[in-house]
């Protein structure tokens, strides 16, 4: 029957003579550019105004202002994904000295154990690397791996988001297409901008519905 | 499964519609803050027009090559993992999904926002077969407690105001008090919806764009649930009708931008999710099966006609809606259809037989504000119009559901004398002398001029046509 299926409906479109389609001009979107030092502050900008906050920092501090974030907003327990170069730095925080927030590592199938429940319960924070930002309309681009799992910037009420303020690209156009995403795109990427929102009730914002409820950027500044 | 007009029929729906002050005022608030908000988006009208003019093209390379673009999604899609299904009609659709669901056992299935699955009356249908399916979109979660279907097709709740959900959510949800505040409302949702996609035996969603170069599924949203639905359950089936198909991955920045700024005036939402596979080896989270599930149900159709194609551009974001004066005045339900307001007008008369859906092409005032604001240059009103036209005589070669069926005998007698008095002076003259000096004793409460003059005082012709006015002032004949 499915088969069916499939051959009739490709029969009846293969009759059809729609008209041909005018050329695609992609001008209007290589047209919008920002000189790089504008990029940031713009992406800053539009994302704020739906709510993300902002950690400004630079590449030696980074993961100290991470531990003191967590420890000034009393958040206990901080999930990351093992394996990575920010997570090494990370690690390196954390051993410095004791106490204060939990680190702890999404290193384990969610079917393993109470990892699920866990994942669901008893984090409080998720952090997560970034490969760039828009700088156009605001947001962050992931791709979750298998260090950095898709629920790591999903689950947990708050997701901290590392930002390497250099990676931000004019329009999430050009970021696909410098990056050559077509030849190889991962089983899942993502765009995020703010913490989850609705406004499903009489058009009031509201946030942190079934996602985070916070989006902290955390953004690293370089000398270059 | 609506093969005949809704039991009321538009006009009936739409009347108990306007007597509801309360429906007008929830549609009226929401529409003249979608309309700001999108406004705001598109400052620059060079700018717009030049996006438009992308999406229009976009779209319409996505129209005029279904088959094989179809054929390159699925080969894509299978490469990577994606098991693809595809169904003619709603049932064989239902039948697709619930075989998938018994396949891997699932009984609990938590869902992303998605039109198709209305289409399909999905819901009802997995319900009847002992499986729950549950909405996790806060407006499609709330609607589906009240037993009702969406209002529109971006905010499904809009017809509520914050009291009736309270009362609806104080009433349905264990140990909720009543609360009119929005930021405790939602919470509420969270607290029982985390627990759903906790346990979900499997998640469905719908397909925004369908990328056929990569095999990517992309998902527009903001609050979460879809990317909640589709990572979390084990199981993730998305549903699409065959229009959702785009070539390149590099269609998609411009139609995604398009879509957000038509739909919410939002230059981005808050996530924007791509699916390209189920979890591949050593992922420790993510689905490990993928389903796509291509629905027909009557669009294939639709392609036939080179005019009427263009409805199959549509990429749902609602802006037809939010700026049709019929629609912010009567609301979604009174359509009786699952995609109400501009768009829904062209649509579904296609799809369900323009003589049945005849109430839907003619509840248009064809004042233009659909056409002007898609931002895929659907031309709208004129689609209209050819399908008031096809449903009382079918073109030649007319390939449309139902064409010539809704022919009325008074419209054709209307039409038939309005030609003999055209072609035959002496008649005109005739019905011109009576116009002026009978019209007057004509009632109001004759059939066809009842509905003119229900609401409007009777027009009185004018004693004399202009006619014999300037015949008798002198104005010399052509």
């Amino acid at each position: 029957m499915n088969e069916g299926a499939r051959e009739r409906i490709l029969r009846r479109l293969s009759a059809a003579r729609p008209p041909a389609a005018p050329p695609s001009d992609f001008d209007v979107l290589a047209k919008k550019e920002w000189p790089r030092p504008a990029r940031y502050p713009r992406l800053r900008f539009q994302m704020e105004s739906v709510r993300a906050e902002f950690l400004e920092t630079t590449e030696a501090a980074w993961p100290a202002s991470v531990r003191k974030f967590l420890a000034t907003e009393k958040l206990s327990t901080m999930l990351y994904g093992p394996g990575t170069a920010a997570a090494e730095r990370l690690e390196a925080e954390w051993r410095l000295s004791e106490g204060g927030p939990r680190l702890v590592p999404y290193d384990r199938p969610i079917e393993t154990g109470d990892s699920k429940r866990q994942l669901f319960d008893e984090m409080d924070a998720g952090f997560t690397t970034t490969r760039g930002g828009i700088a156009d309309t605001g947001g962050l681009i992931l791709w979750p791996t298998p260090q950095e799992p898709r629920l790591l910037s999903l689950v947990p009420p708050v997701h901290i988001a590392l930002l390497d303020t250099r990676t931000i690209y004019n329009t999430f156009w050009e970021a696909m297409r410098s990056e050559g995403w077509a030849s190889g795109m991962p089983a899942n990427a993502l765009l995020v901008s703010g913490p989850s929102k609705t406004a499903d009730i009489e058009q009031t914002l509201a946030y942190g519905v079934h996602g985070p409820k916070r989006l902290i950027v955390v953004a690293v500044h370089r000398e270059t | 499964m609506r093969a005949e007009p809704g039991p009321h029929g538009f006009r009936a729906a739409a009347s108990s519609a306007l007597k509801d002050p309360g429906l007008r005022a929830n549609f009226r608030r929401a529409m003249d803050g979608l309309i700001s908000k999108r406004a705001a988006q598109f400052p620059d009208p060079a700018e717009w027009r030049a996006m438009r003019n992308l999406g229009a093209a976009i779209r319409a390379r996505s129209v005029a090559n279904l088959p094989a673009l179809l054929e390159r999604l699925e080969a894509s899609c299978t490469r990577r993992g994606i098991e693809v299904r595809w169904a003619e009609t709603i049932e064989e659709a239902n039948g697709v999904v619930l075989e998938i669901l018994r396949s891997h056992g699932a009984t609990h299935v938590v869902k992303g926002k998605s039109m198709v699955s209305e289409e399909m009356h999905l819901n009802e249908f997995l319900e009847e077969h002992g499986i729950e399916s549950l909405e996790s979109d806060l407006g499609e979660y709330i609607i589906q407690l009240d037993g009702e279907t969406p209002s529109h097709i971006i905010m499904p709740a809009i017809h509520k105001n914050r009291q009736q959900i309270a009362r609806l959510l104080g009433e349905k949800i264990r140990g909720a008090r009543y609360t009119e505040d929005v930021d405790e409302l939602t919470g509420i949702a969270r607290r029982v919806l985390r627990k759903k996609f906790f346990e979900a035996d499997a998640g469905i969603s719908g397909v925004n764009f369908a990328v056929a170069e990569t095999g990517t599924l992309c998902l527009v949203e903001n609050e979460g649930n879809g990317r909640m639905s589709t990572h979390v359950p084990p199981v993730h089936i998305a549903l699409m009708g065959i229009e959702k198909v785009v070539e390149n991955l590099e269609d998609v920045p411009p139609l995604y931008s398009l879509l957000t700024r038509s739909a919410t005036g939002q230059s981005i939402t808050t996530y924007f999710n791509m699916i390209s596979g189920p979890r591949g080896a050593g992922e420790k989270d993510g689905p490990f099966s993928v389903y796509l599930v291509i629905l027909d149900n009557g669009r294939s159709r639709i392609s036939q006609d080179p005019e009427l194609s263009a409805t199959l551009r549509c990429i749902r974001c609602g802006a037809c809606m939010n700026h049709c004066p019929v629609y912010t005045r009567v609301g979604g339900h009174a359509y009786e259809a699952t995609y109400p307001g501009p768009i829904g007008k062209i649509l579904t008369p296609q799809t369900e037989g323009v003589g049945a859906r005849r109430d839907l092409v003619e509840a248009s005032s064809l004042c233009g504000a659909c056409g002007e604001v898609c931002p895929v240059g659907i031309p709208i009103p004129e689609l209209i119009v050819r399908l008031r036209r096809e449903a009382a005589e079918p073109a030649p070669g007319s390939t449309v559901a139902g064409a010539g069926t809704g022919r009325s005998r008074a419209e054709s007698f209307a039409w038939w004398l309005w030609e003999r008095a055209h072609r035959r002076p002496a008649l005109y003259r005739l019905l011109g002398f009576a116009a002026t000096r009978l019209g007057r004793f004509v009632p109001g409460r004759l059939p066809v001029l009842a509905a003119w003059t229900s609401v409007r005082t009777t027009p009185r012709p004018a004693s004399r046509s202009l006619h014999e006015l300037a015949k008798r002032a002198g104005v010399p004949h052509e």
